[in-house]
């Protein structure tokens, strides 16, 4: 991805923030995003984000682990190797109810958990442009994308007019690259 | 948006002191980033030598045998079951803070669970151990695993019980470790970020996976929590049923009784807020977290512990009962005389089970003992040995004297390996837990972050005014919907 110009302001309330999301919104500035040390909720609907729907990922891996532990049960004791046990029913479906849950929890929280670290990019080695130290310590730290029209000493007079301590213009790359947090030199780029 | 969220005034802070969000890092970060103390040294040193003790005494095992335990034809099961279900149940009060009350949106949580789950996830890898080494041929230990092996195939038995056990151990294990980390990778960056030394930095940088506090992240991260806590909860309540179908759907005489799965579940949950009880009074105390870890919080996990001890006495008492008025005569017979005469060989063990986890809890019906730190600490202690003989009554005075009296027990003591497994098994524990808490925070940031500004000490004058508004008023300018 490329290198883009960022404004970014830092806020300290969280009641100063919204008013701000909403004032940056409402004056139709690229808002790229926002960094909170902790969940702020609220945050994503002023902001218009949508809904996530990750929750709809880990119904289906759940029914899939559901449909793979009984089918695999079935074709086990029914087909391939049926065992006779003291001349118990083959297809024994109340003795597999708990394989089949423990199964569509591991797999709807093994699957969910992947989701997200590949929705936002999570992985060991993986590094991404921070615009502020404290982003995950004290502030919150909005950073709004420069347009070729874009006017820097605008948007940052306006950051300040809405409140943000402190207002810097940062030139960062937008995705993440492979490296570790104690150098900064980019191994690989992604694309 | 004046408040982030109302609370009202009257329910006592969760975090005392003033503090603001930064203050709340320092406090917590602060012990990651200093030496560790001379304390820690000795701890974790001890706790190491308790581990290579139990890898000596595992290694005894596996070269002579379980009889090396003193286990014999008629006490198959005698410490090393009695401690697997002792670690197990340990391991519930992490999931079920981390999980039910995360549901139940019980805010005292956020001071707990972070520790509280580690020590889950510690607890289950101790249990673990014990399962797997009783096997005595341990290089055969993934026969448990259903993979289309060279002998037919021979696949594993679906309709056994202790198959169950080991999906359902194995999947608590991963979802524990997943939700704990899923967690943690936030308060990790918040370290990454104040890191100073470049080692710190480095590693710190690995552990938090490039974390950057975006709110699409964040609102994923809310989402996925919500639902790994709504599928640990029937994991959790699952995890313990399993385990007790083990001893309940065979056909010995004191195991085989429906109220196993309930009453299992309750003495978990008992046990493991008692070890939380034990952790947490310790760390709070040596990482100076007074103010996160409040009396309140122990008094909550005082509460449940008077509950979830009463539930156990319900089922003591339940079992009892069902033992005499029924028309089984082996089952009265384990009853009467195997447990309830005190004369018995191992009749005293019984009294010290029904001592430990029915009587001494119900002292903290009253607040000012409840709210006691160095009585709730002994009770924790107190609770745990009880519900260690819990287990051992369940297993050995139910097999040592079984249906052909010439092959009644004489008395069965573990030896020195069996105990030195056991050992070796705090030793486990303790060395992670030692780790964990130089390591990583001991207190979920974000989370105490997120409460702090409806629960702290410092901010809570300010829900007067609302609190004398009129109930629409507040419904309008105050609520705000999830």
């Amino acid at each position: 991805m490329a290198e883009k110009k960022f404004v970014v302001g830092s806020f300290t309330e969280e009641a100063v923030l919204f008013d701000a999301v909403k004032k940056v919104r409402k004056a139709g500035y690229k808002l790229h995003d926002v960094y909170t040390p902790f969940p702020i909720h609220g945050l994503d609907k002023v902001m218009g984000l949508r809904d996530t729907s990750i929750h709809t990922a880990g119904f289906i891996y759940a029914i899939f682990g559901t449909t793979t532990a009984l089918s695999f049960m079935t074709w086990v004791f029914t087909k391939d190797w049926p065992l006779n046990i003291g001349g118990k029913p083959h297809f024994a479906l109340p003795a597999w109810v708990p394989i089949m849950f423990e199964f569509t929890v591991l797999c709807a929280c093994v699957g969910m958990v992947l989701t997200f670290c590949y929705l936002c990019q999570l992985a060991p080695f993986v590094k991404k442009h921070h615009f502020h130290e404290r982003a995950t310590d004290d502030l919150f730290v909005m950073a709004i994308e420069c347009t070729p029209k874009t006017n820097e000493g605008e948007v940052s007079g306006f950051l300040n007019n809405a409140g943000a301590i402190e207002v810097n213009v940062q030139q960062a790359e937008t995705g993440w690259w492979l490296g570790t947090y104690d150098k900064d030199k980019k191994m690989f780029e992604s694309k | 948006m004046a408040l982030l969220k109302y609370e009202s005034n009257v329910r006592p802070p969760l975090v005392e002191g003033k503090k603001d969000y930064h203050q709340v890092t320092e406090d917590i970060v602060r012990p990651i980033e200093g030496p560790p103390s001379k304390l820690w040294w000795i701890g974790f040193l001890v706790s190491v030598a308790l581990l290579l003790f139990g890898v000596y005494s595992v290694y005894r095992e596996v070269t002579y045998g379980v009889g090396e335990w003193n286990l014999n034809k008629t006490i198959g099961w005698g410490w090393d079951i009695t401690n697997f279900v002792w670690w197990v149940g340990i391991g519930h009060a992490g999931t079920l803070i981390s999980a039910i009350l995360l549901l139940f949106r019980q805010g005292w949580r956020t001071g707990v669970n972070r520790a509280a789950e580690a020590m889950t996830i510690f607890a289950v890898m101790c249990a673990g151990q014990f399962p797997i080494w009783h096997m005595g041929r341990v290089w055969m230990a993934f026969f448990v695993l259903p993979y289309p092996n060279t002998r037919g195939p021979l696949w594993v038995n679906f309709n056994s019980p202790l198959l169950w056990d080991v999906f359902a151990i194995s999947t608590y294990f991963t979802v524990s470790l997943l939700f704990w980390y899923s967690g943690l990778i936030p308060d990790l960056a918040t370290v990454r970020d104040r890191a100073k030394l470049k080692w710190r930095k480095y590693m710190y940088g690995l552990l938090s996976f490039g974390w950057t506090g975006s709110t699409k992240h964040w609102q994923r991260h809310e989402s996925l929590s919500l639902v790994l806590a709504g599928l640990s909860t029937p994991l959790v309540l699952s995890v313990h049923t399993v385990v007790s179908f083990d001893f309940a759907t065979s056909i010995v005489p004191g195991w085989h009784t429906t109220i196993f799965p309930p009453y299992f579940v309750a003495g978990a949950i008992f046990s493991g807020f008692a070890m939380v009880q034990t952790l947490l009074l310790v760390t709070r105390k040596v990482l100076k977290l007074e103010e996160y870890i409040t009396i309140e919080h122990i008094e909550v996990m005082n509460k449940v512990i008077v509950l979830t001890g009463s539930i156990v006495g319900i089922a003591y008492l339940t079992e009892l009962f069902i033992a005499w008025y029924g028309m089984n005569k082996y089952e009265s017979w384990a009853f009467m005389h195997n447990r309830l005469d005190l004369f018995s060989p191992y009749g005293w063990s019984y009294y010290l089970m029904m001592g430990c986890n029915v009587l001494s809890p119900q002292i903290f019906w009253f607040r000012k003992l409840r709210r006691n730190i160095g009585l709730t600490f002994f009770m924790s202690i107190l609770v745990n040995i009880g519900m260690w003989f819990e287990r051992f009554v369940i297993i050995v005075t139910s097999v040592y004297r079984d249906y052909l009296p010439s092959s009644w027990s004489t008395y069965y003591s573990p030896s020195i390996y069996e105990v030195g497994f056991y050992l070796g098994t705090f030793g486990l524990f303790f060395t992670c837990y030692f780790l964990f808490s130089k390591f990583f925070p001991v207190i979920a940031l974000a989370e105490i972050k997120h409460i702090l500004k409806k629960s702290g000490e410092d901010f809570k004058p300010a829900m007067e005014p609302i609190e004398e508004e009129s109930a629409e008023t507040f419904y309008k300018e105050v609520s705000h919907h999830h």
